[in-house]
């Protein structure tokens, strides 16, 4: 999957498109929740190619109106669409869409469970910059328990055999998350030596009015990625943002800005190549598969 | 003069601590006469029992009708229909329906509706707050008057403190229990699964197991202050079971069920998102669900309840955080009781008194016994006979099963109530 991502890559760099491949093919964006980002980089994938790609924006209002999520599924169903691009707010709902579709469901990001194609694009630009992944050591910080992408992450690099850890205020780490085969640190300074990466995580404002963390200057003070802090990982590390990044809250806007650490863009940069991947190999299975 | 006598037959009566081979005479419906060695009465319809097991119809102290309000979900005749083919010949009904069963009148229409359906006696629970609602005491004494049994509001914890400790107060006098649902609702709001290692997993809001302690230790100081008599409901957790148990230990008035899906089950039934395993409370890790089918045997655990939840599909076909919680239950009472009878952790007389005569005792039912001149309501049913649930098979409206797919050992013959048979065809 990463070799042909990255071949995608090249091809995008080139200039250069495979306008055939999903010739005739539907691929539906079906988005319960806002993401530009997502929905544009899954777009673009889509079209570069060559499928027919719609987006749909479902409001959670019209959802509350009455219309369910299987109702959605069984519209789409009866148009035919051959790939479906699935965001939720909440967990395992592409899991549920999946049953009951013929098309071929790709999570985009469910609730706070899973965000697979970020985590593949996170390992892509890894790989890109540090030659591997096996024996990295990657520091995940910020809001764990509310984040799907630290989810993804944790599953797919510590499958690849990278170490990782993750560190946050204790509120914003779930319980037995070390189950998961990561170290818990509350302490930046200890969790981040050693560190080849930096995944920093966004804050959302309503973990402070849910009293999660006190406030967005606390926060910054103990856990926003700053150049002193980032001195404290190996010299080469990278630092990476899933976005969309809240500047002087997880991070100081001279780290995320810094050529020589951040990734950020090149992140969605691959984000395409790993769509383009992930659509490309779905095809080839026909429909019918998650 | 109607006589039916029920042969070869192994007649258990835990409140009698009886348990023989034999026979059981009724006589317009009620029971005339049982024992190894009784003659045939001339004329008398005879059914050849081939050997089951005969016990009281079972008690189930704790069931969800959707009626009124939610007749979509069940109402009391679809309830009918379940518990008959479980066995099941009295039931105690949550008064968290739409009204909330806060008025002496609906308390006496849950009671005709039982009747109407002449296989089933409803006891009803009365609402401690208007509406269920948490904020005004219902009127105890004239619901208590119309027969409702104790008090509670159903899935809802009663909360803040205060108002448990006027229900305690008030309801001493009126001999009626209090049922809490033993959740402290500010960490258990907006849960979906236990906390753990899966809910981490699966992304979903959890409600830690403590929850559940931390509301039974403040309410078990409460009942000692008051002298109230206090019943928790569907106990799931090992830590809140010690708390119980110490509790007893000192005298203190409270008792306490469970249901079968948290002895049988842990938390690894969500598997992917199966929203049919989601209840309120959560399952819970193995261990609890062990320390729960221990509590069973050691007598800590009164009354097994089905916890009967009757949901739509429409409930349960959504994002799990979002589905409705619940599990149907009635069909399934003995047979996954029995399980713990067959993994040799309990007597089967023990297990029959914990779906019998004890929660019929705490609800202050003289249901629940096989004595002479009691209401002929009865079960027949063979412990070693072999089933599988099967969700969209099950008798009744609801099919959402925690259970689907288990294999049971423990299949109900023949249900009487008031010595009419109403389920199993005759010739069982």
């Amino acid at each position: 999957m990463l070799e042909l991502a990255e071949s995608y890559a090249l091809l995008n760099r080139s200039g250069k498109t495979q306008r055939d491949l999903l010739r005739g093919r539907t691929l539906i964006n079906l988005f319960f929740e806002n993401s530009t980002r997502t929905r544009t980089s899954f777009e673009l994938a889509g079209k570069r190619l060559g499928a027919d790609v719609i987006n749909m924006s479902v409001q959670t209002s019209s959802v509350a109106k009455g219309e369910t999520l299987l109702d959605t599924a069984a519209t789409l169903n009866a148009m035919h669409c051959d790939l479906l691009v699935v965001r939720h707010n909440l967990s395992g709902a592409p899991h549920l869409l999946s049953q009951k579709v013929d098309a071929s469901v790709i999570n985009a990001g469910d609730g706070t469970h899973e965000h697979p194609t970020q985590a593949l694009l996170d390992a892509l630009t890894i790989r890109r910059h540090l030659g591997r992944l096996e024996g990295l050591l990657v520091v995940i910080c910020g809001d764990v328990t509310h984040s799907r992408v630290a989810r993804s992450d944790i599953l797919l690099l510590t499958t690849m055999g990278a170490r990782v850890r993750v560190c946050g205020p204790a509120t914003l780490i779930p319980p037995e998350i070390e189950r998961m085969g990561v170290e818990v640190f509350t302490d930046v300074r200890p969790a981040l030596e050693g560190a080849d990466v930096v995944m920093m995580l966004r804050l959302q404002k309503e973990r402070m009015a849910h009293g999660l963390v006190p406030s967005a200057r606390e926060y910054f003070r103990f856990w926003g990625l700053d150049a002193a802090k980032l001195a404290w990982a190996q010299p080469h590390a990278l630092v990476m943002h899933p976005g969309p990044i809240n500047r002087g809250i997880e991070i100081d806007s001279a780290v995320a800005d810094d050529i020589e650490h951040s990734v950020i863009h090149e992140q969605v940069e691959m984000g395409v190549a790993v769509r383009m991947a992930v659509l490309d190999i779905l095809s080839r299975r026909g429909p019918g598969n998650e | 003069m109607s006589e039916v006598l029920i042969e070869n037959v192994r007649l258990i009566d835990p409140a009698a601590g009886l348990d023989t081979s034999g026979a059981l005479l009724v006589r317009e419906g009620r029971i005339a006469d049982l024992g190894p060695a009784l003659g045939r009465p001339e004329g008398a319809e005879v059914i050849d029992g081939a050997g089951a097991v005969l016990c009281p119809g079972l008690v189930d102290m704790r069931v969800s009708l959707g009626e009124p309000g939610h007749e979509y979900r069940g109402t009391v005749e679809t309830a009918a229909l379940a518990a008959a083919a479980g066995g099941i010949t009295t039931l105690a009904a949550l008064p968290d329906t739409d009204p909330a069963i806060d008025d002496p009148a609906l308390v006496r229409f849950l009671i005709a509706r039982g009747h109407e359906t002449a296989s089933l006696d409803v006891l009803p629970y009365g609402a401690l707050t208007r509406g269920c609602a948490g904020e005004e005491m219902a009127e105890l004494g004239l619901l208590r008057d119309a027969g409702a049994v104790a008090f509670g509001d159903g899935a809802r914890a009663i909360d803040p403190a205060r108002m448990l400790y006027l229900a305690l107060s008030y309801s001493r006098g009126l001999g009626a229990r209090i049922v809490q649902h033993p959740e402290e609702p500010s960490l258990a709001s907006g849960g979906a699964a236990t906390r753990g290692e899966l809910a981490t997993r699966l992304g979903l809001p959890s409600i830690p197991p403590a929850a559940e302690a931390i509301m039974v230790a403040r309410d078990l100081r409460l009942a000692e202050i008051t002298k109230g008599a206090l019943h928790f409901a569907h106990v799931s957790t090992a830590e809140a079971l010690e708390l119980i148990r110490a509790a007893k230990a000192r005298g203190v008035d409270v008792t306490c069920d469970t249901a079968p899906p948290y002895f049988d089950l842990n938390e690894t039934a969500i598997g992917a998102y199966r929203t049919y395993a989601k209840l309120s409370p959560p399952l819970r890790a193995e261990a609890d669900r062990a320390a729960v089918a221990a509590a069973l045997a050691d007598g800590t655990i009164d009354a097994i309840a089905s916890d009967h939840t009757p949901r739509d599909a429409d409930d349960k076909r959504l994002p799990f955080a979002q589905a409705a919680a619940g599990g149907v239950g009635l069909t399934t009472l003995l047979a996954v009781t029995l399980a713990r009878v067959h993994a040799g952790e309990i007597g089967l007389a023990e297990a029959l008194a914990l779906l019998t005569c004890k929660p019929a005792k705490l609800l202050g039912s003289p249901a629940g016994t096989l004595a002479k001149g009691a209401a002929a309501d009865l079960c027949l049913f063979d412990p070693d006979r072999i089933w599988q649930v099967e969700s969209g098979k099950l008798p009744g409206k609801a099919q959402n099963t925690p259970f689907d797919g288990r294999a049971l050992e423990g299949v109900v013959l023949g249900t009487w109530k008031n010595g009419r048979r109403v389920f199993g065809s005759p010739a069982a």
